[in-house]
């Protein structure tokens, strides 16, 4: 059976996909717009793929352009990730985010976070404010 | 959260589709954020970026009927009279066409086109108190922490729509109760010059995240210093305030720039720390022979431009030199014959023009000099490297060609 979390809104929408975890902050500036790869040296994600996934994250960073621009470019190439579960939003995430129409959820409990993986299949509903785990 | 009837006409639609879009952003970020209400705002300054994104979104909006309530300042792009024409390496046309849309986008929704980076220090400076929305890096730490306004640290979009509905959800920096500080910086550098400043911003990583409060910093502290720590606090990190003892408005002391509690770490710079930071982040060049120079990032002031003019008034630069400023100041040096000066010396002072835009295609896979960490942050992305010296090494490097 899948396992619920109840969650706060950011963006509105609904999405269910493989679950990516990135234990860096993002900026997706620095992800490939062809194939959704992240080019930040370094980086927890480096040379992995967002594109189509629900992303886990813990914030943004950089300047107050590049995560609109940055995702512009992903959509472009239908290559943005399908969701976003954040701990920390801040307004130019959350812009970027509602702007580009990608649903986008936080508030989530330490027991989800204990219990999500990399490759988990979620669904994330921040319309009704769940995320699911799936089996 | 609570609209009043004005704002809940808007969001309906009652002053059209751009302005209910506008408000619907902004409704989702107030949302976010637990903001109980939106505020009025008589000021804002838009980073227009003249990306793809960023003309995407302001000719949504501009199809949408959207026009600005607050006629916001705006970010440079780059000046258009300046790199097609006569200039030696002009754009390509799909670059101008780009340019030349963003600017009748954001001229048809209203905004100021002042393509200036740092507006609070001379044409859009808010009052103490005053709630605003101030997007760009430098900008919304300087009217934070120095002006003692009210902004939290709006996106591009997010401050281009509040400069339409004109009013912003109350949350963040706009509460007496989140801009208190809650790291203790002791600065034990010699800051020496507004260039330690840029190296100060930069320790982000060393800071950690929060408010930072700033001691052991100089009685005497220039504009330009407080515009390169902001702009470096925000390439380093994400800093929508600071406060610096005796000397920013809401810190007269360590105790009530703290809030009366105890900071959450406490951190000590030292010469070390600047001197490290330097040396990882320069790109430096193997030779130690520079292509050109670069200064402006964020523009540089008036008089920053007549300290360069009176370094190599009757020289000859061995290297190109881009001085990028304001109209304002560009007009001002017009008029005071600083322009001569620097032109006759090889030196370029262009307005209206940021180090991150495609104007600069012909510098791709050289070596610049300049003394903005920014600057050298950006333009990596488009080929373009850079060396990072004082400003003084900068003017030497630029007459010689080389770094000592």
């Amino acid at each position: 059976m899948a396992k619920r979390f109840s969650c706060h809104k950011i963006s509105e929408g609904k999405a269910t996909a493989d679950a990516i975890i990135s234990k860096d902050r993002i900026m997706f500036y620095q992800v490939r717009p062809e194939d959704g790869m992240m080019e930040e040296k370094n980086h927890h994600l480096e040379g992995r793929i967002i594109a189509k996934k629900v992303l886990l994250f813990p914030g943004g960073k950089g300047s107050s352009v590049v995560q609109q621009d940055g995702l512009y470019h992903l959509d472009r190439f239908q290559n943005m990730p399908a969701a976003l579960i954040v701990q920390d939003p801040d307004p130019v995430l959350v812009a970027g985010a509602i702007i580009m129409e990608i649903p986008m959820v936080d508030r989530l409990s330490t027991e989800f976070y204990e219990t999500v993986k990399d490759g988990d299949i979620i669904t994330v509903n921040a319309d009704e404010g769940y995320v699911e785990i799936q089996d | 959260m609570i609209l009043n009837d004005e704002q809940k006409a808007m969001l309906d639609g009652k002053y059209g589709e751009g302005a209910a879009y506008a408000m619907k952003i902004q409704v989702g970020i107030g949302e976010c954020f637990d903001a109980p209400r939106m505020v009025p705002i008589k000021r804002a300054h838009v980073a227009l970026s003249n990306q793809a994104g960023d003309l995407w979104f302001a000719e949504k909006l501009v199809k949408a009927g959207a026009k600005c309530r607050v006629a916001p300042t705006v970010n440079p792009g780059f000046c258009l009279g300046h790199f097609t024409g006569e200039c030696a390496h002009p754009v390509d046309g799909p670059s101008a066409e780009h340019m030349q849309r963003t600017d009748n986008a954001y001229r048809t929704l209203g905004a100021v086109l002042s393509y200036n980076c740092t507006p609070y220090i001379a044409t859009n400076v808010p009052n103490f108190g005053e709630v605003c929305a101030f997007s760009e890096s430098s900008a919304t730490p300087y009217v934070n922490a120095v002006w003692g306004a009210r902004s939290n640290r709006e996106s591009a979009n997010s401050a281009l729509c509040a400069a339409i509905t004109g009013c912003v959800p109350e949350y963040g920096l706009l509460l007496d109760e989140n801009r208190k500080g809650d790291i203790l910086v002791h600065v034990e550098a010699n800051m020496k010059s507004d260039y330690e400043y840029h190296l100060l911003g930069m320790m982000g990583d060393k800071i950690g995240e929060g408010i930072p409060v700033f001691t052991g910093l100089p009685k005497v502290i220039t504009p330009e210093a407080l515009r390169n720590l902001g702009a470096q606090l925000n390439t380093s990190g994400a800093y929508g305030m600071y406060h610096i003892v005796g000397f920013t408005p809401e810190a007269p002391t360590k105790e009530v720039a703290l809030g009366g509690k105890a900071p959450k770490r406490e951190v000590v710079i030292t010469d070390k720390d600047l001197k490290e930071f330097e040396e990882k982040f320069s790109d430096e060049a193997h030779d130690g022979k520079v292509d050109f120079a670069m200064f402006g990032c964020p523009h540089f002031t008036l008089e920053e431009a007549m300290y360069i003019a009176k370094h190599i008034e009757g020289k000859q630069l061995a290297i190109p030199m881009y001085i990028l400023v304001s109209s304002h100041a560009r007009q001002m040096a017009d008029r005071m014959g600083i322009t001569d000066i620097l032109t006759a010396a090889g030196a370029e002072i262009i307005p209206d023009t940021c180090p991150d835009q495609p104007c600069w295609h012909y510098l791709k896979g050289k070596v610049g000099i300049t003394e903005s960490p920014k600057c050298a942050y950006y333009p990596r992305r488009r080929g373009i490297n850079f060396m990072i010296r004082d400003l003084d090494t900068c003017i030497e490097a630029a007459l010689t060609g080389e770094v000592k």
